[in-house]
């Protein structure tokens, strides 16, 4: 519930966790569990299982190993149950001491009561306002800044005790504010008040650090989801338990990003998607004109939000990539010309503008930057390419950043992806040294179970003629499409209806569902049907099914119909434009020959259908006659 | 929802709380005949059924349920 940037857990949870236990689990299945949104039943279960394999999952993993030790003012059960599976979400497989709460001084200052020299690499106090006697106001003249200095001395002596006695790092949270005041606003100016007394000793906290210990801002956390909502006080009182259990699902997630962070695991690089996810539209059809960006509406404005992110990511040492499927040219477009643009190409260290699979190129950058895929967060607003990526790569990072853009910046920054516990002048310069050292590579090589992937979406793909249902997309289509559209001829919606009752004319219009869901109406067909031979007059496609098998799909059902009514060739012809380079090859992959080629590029195509053999696809095809609705 | 649904229902979060299967419903079922239930897993258990019946007991009747009979009908109570 607080961590919205999480898919959700698969339903067979359980039973997945289960089947770990005997088996000592792989690091992917690891991951991609972890990058679920578990509640706090589930987050115990999983890392029990990874407890109880512990040591296996060490020799076979590249999660980094850390010993933690909670010392806590309450009860540090719920707490420990969800820190383990969470660490795996950052690179972490964490082993747990726990001292009975209550005995912090002795914890740390005891070496028979607490934790063994040497035996942790960090120690988590887990304390809260009562443990420092900044609970409940204290009104007397110079009482408040007495508490927090009292407090603060309390905290160096268990920083200074941690690091002399027992040979760890300390890391401290920062005081969460009662979430109730008690005089109101004017709280914030008296020095006693308890909500005055937490804000001044976590202003003071980083004071006590030494060289290697940490803060969790936990007040932070607590503030993001609401105050009065942090904790659920009857289960404090009933159970001492420190937050609701909801927020103990975060408050697991901001400590153990910052130990990964630590440990080096936090995120170096974001991957960026281009069209609907830096601008609204599709370069490649809408243009520069129509994409939506910039100042003077809210869509426009939710789009330049998200380059200012990205930008002030860049700015403190985060790398910036661009994995979009596009031509190179339409892609690079915005960032060269269009004036509402934040990104420019100088900010991008690596930029990958392609056809092949989202995957493989996300691999290439990687391989570009010199940095592995672990370091990567991949932002996309196509759930389909979400999914493959997480399939493929379960190590990149995905939010599951949903359809509306506005939500795009926070669903990157509460994720605490780029969780930081230092600030350098290098990290200043880190982005602009990864772009020079990069080359731009052209991706190659392909997934290998792209096939898989494929079947795993279950399509489906219904084709009908031409109706009046369909007509005002239809039109749409054949006007707007630019990329995947062999002749680019643009007809109105009279002239579909025309077409709707030419019996010369064979027409298709395809919709494709997914295990995603509907895809709506993506690509249109219109042939001339000869005795003989019939001839292709518009094959159009919306690019976002690119790859998946559709136009073969879609020539299955073409030539059976031309085989049906005695025809024995197709013939086509693709007319070049600025915009639909991709599909130069399209007949030829499609296994046309080519019959002639004009001076202005112009390509004419045939294709005998005696020897046609319709291609084996992971599409199941409807068929529907006229008038037939799915 | 009538008595049998949320006890279907309720069986299903008992399974998962505790990670047992095949949990066997009868009125008088407490913490001592479930391995997994303890404090612990009683209050993420207790969390997980007011989210999935939408209610919410009180601090006191937390605490105050003697069996799973009881839970049922302050659960069907609360549903009104």
């Amino acid at each position: 519930m607080y961590l919205p940037w999480l898919r959700q857990p698969p339903e067979d949870f359980r039973a997945q966790v289960r089947a770990l236990r005997d088996a000592p689990p792989d690091q992917a299945t690891l991951r991609r569990l972890a990058a679920t949104a578990m509640d706090l039943t589930q987050l115990a279960q999983l890392g029990k299982v990874v407890t109880k394999h512990l040591d296996e999952i060490a020799r076979t993993s590249d999660f980094s190993r850390v010993r933690l030790g909670l010392i806590g003012s309450h009860t540090l059960d719920y707490i420990a149950d969800a820190l383990v599976a969470t660490g795996l979400r950052h690179g972490l497989l964490l082993s747990l001491e726990t001292v009975p709460y209550g005995q912090v001084a002795q914890a740390v200052l005891d070496e028979n009561a607490g934790l063994k020299a040497g035996s942790v690499d960090f120690v988590l106090f887990a304390l809260d306002a009562k443990f420092f006697g900044l609970d409940l106001p204290a009104l007397g003249e110079g009482e408040g800044p007495a508490s927090v200095d009292a407090a603060i001395a309390q905290a160096e002596l268990l920083a200074k005790g941690v690091r002399g006695r027992i040979g760890a790092a300390a890391i401290f949270q920062t005081l969460v504010p009662p979430a109730e005041a008690l005089f109101g606003s004017f709280d914030t100016q008296v020095d006693g008040s308890a909500r005055a007394m937490v804000d001044a000793f976590n202003r003071r906290l980083p004071s006590v650090l030494g060289e290697g210990d940490l803060i969790v801002d936990i007040a932070h956390a607590a503030a993001t989801v609401g105050l009065s909502r942090w904790m659920d006080i009857r289960l404090w009182h009933g159970a001492k338990m420190p937050f609701s259990p909801d927020a103990t699902t975060l408050y697991a997630d901001y400590v153990c990003r910052v130990i990964g962070s630590a440990r080096g695991k936090a995120r170096k690089c974001l991957v960026l998607d281009l069209d609907n996810t830096l601008w609204g539209g599709v370069i490649g059809d809408d243009g520069l004109e129509g994409i939506v960006l910039g100042n003077g509406n809210g869509m426009g404005e939710a789009y330049v939000a998200i380059q200012r992110l990205a930008l002030s990511l860049r700015e403190r040492g985060i790398i910036l990539a661009v994995c979009s499927k596009n031509e190179e040219s339409n892609a690079l477009l915005p960032f060269k010309e269009h004036a509402e643009m934040l990104l420019r190409e100088p900010h991008i260290a690596c930029f990958i503008a392609n056809w092949n699979d989202k995957a493989g190129n996300i691999r290439d950058i990687a391989a570009t930057l010199n940095i592995g895929t672990d370091s990567l967060v991949f932002l996309d607003d196509n759930p389909a390419e979400r999914e493959i990526v997480r399939r493929e790569l379960p190590e990149v990072a995905v939010p599951e950043v949903g359809e509306d853009p506005a939500d795009y910046p926070a669903m990157i920054a509460r994720a605490g992806y780029f969780e930081a516990v230092s600030f350098s002048a290098e990290d200043r310069q880190r982005a602009e040294m990864y772009r020079a050292n990069a080359e731009r590579r052209v991706a190659q090589g392909s997934v290998t179970n792209l096939a898989e992937y494929l079947a795993s979406l279950e399509m489906v793909m219904t084709a009908l003629p031409f109706d009046a249902v369909g007509r005002a997309r239809i039109s749409q289509l054949v006007n707007k499409s630019n990329q995947f559209n062999v002749t680019t001829r643009r007809y109105g919606e009279n002239d579909v209806e025309a077409f709707e009752r030419d019996p010369a004319k064979f027409t298709l219009q395809v919709r494709l569902e997914d295990k995603f869901g509907d895809n709506g109406m993506i690509s249109v067909i219109i042939f001339d049907k000869g005795p003989q031979s019939w001839s292709c007059d518009t094959w159009l496609m919306s690019c976002r099914v690119l790859g998946r098998g559709v136009e073969q799909s879609v020539l299955n059902e073409v030539a059976a119909a031309a085989k049906g009514e005695g025809a024995d060739t197709l013939t086509a012809t693709y007319i070049p434009t600025k915009k639909n380079g991709l599909v130069r090859d399209l007949f030829a992959k499609l296994g046309f020959t080519r019959t002639s080629e004009d001076a202005d590029g112009t390509s004419h195509w045939a294709l005998d259908l005696a020897g046609y053999e319709p291609a084996d696809l992971p599409i199941k095809v409807n068929v529907l006659a006229e008038g037939q609705t799915n | 929802m009538d008595r049998e649904q949320v006890i279907s229902r309720l069986v299903e979060l008992m399974e998962d709380a505790f990670d047992e299967d095949d949990i066997a419903y009868s009125d008088d079922l407490t913490a001592d005949d479930i391995e997994e239930w303890d404090s612990l897993s009683n209050v993420r258990f207790i969390v997980s059924v007011e989210q999935a019946f939408g209610v919410r007991f009180t601090v006191g009747e937390i605490e105050g349920f003697a069996n799973v009979g009881e839970l049922v009908a302050k659960i069907l109570e609360k549903l009104g």
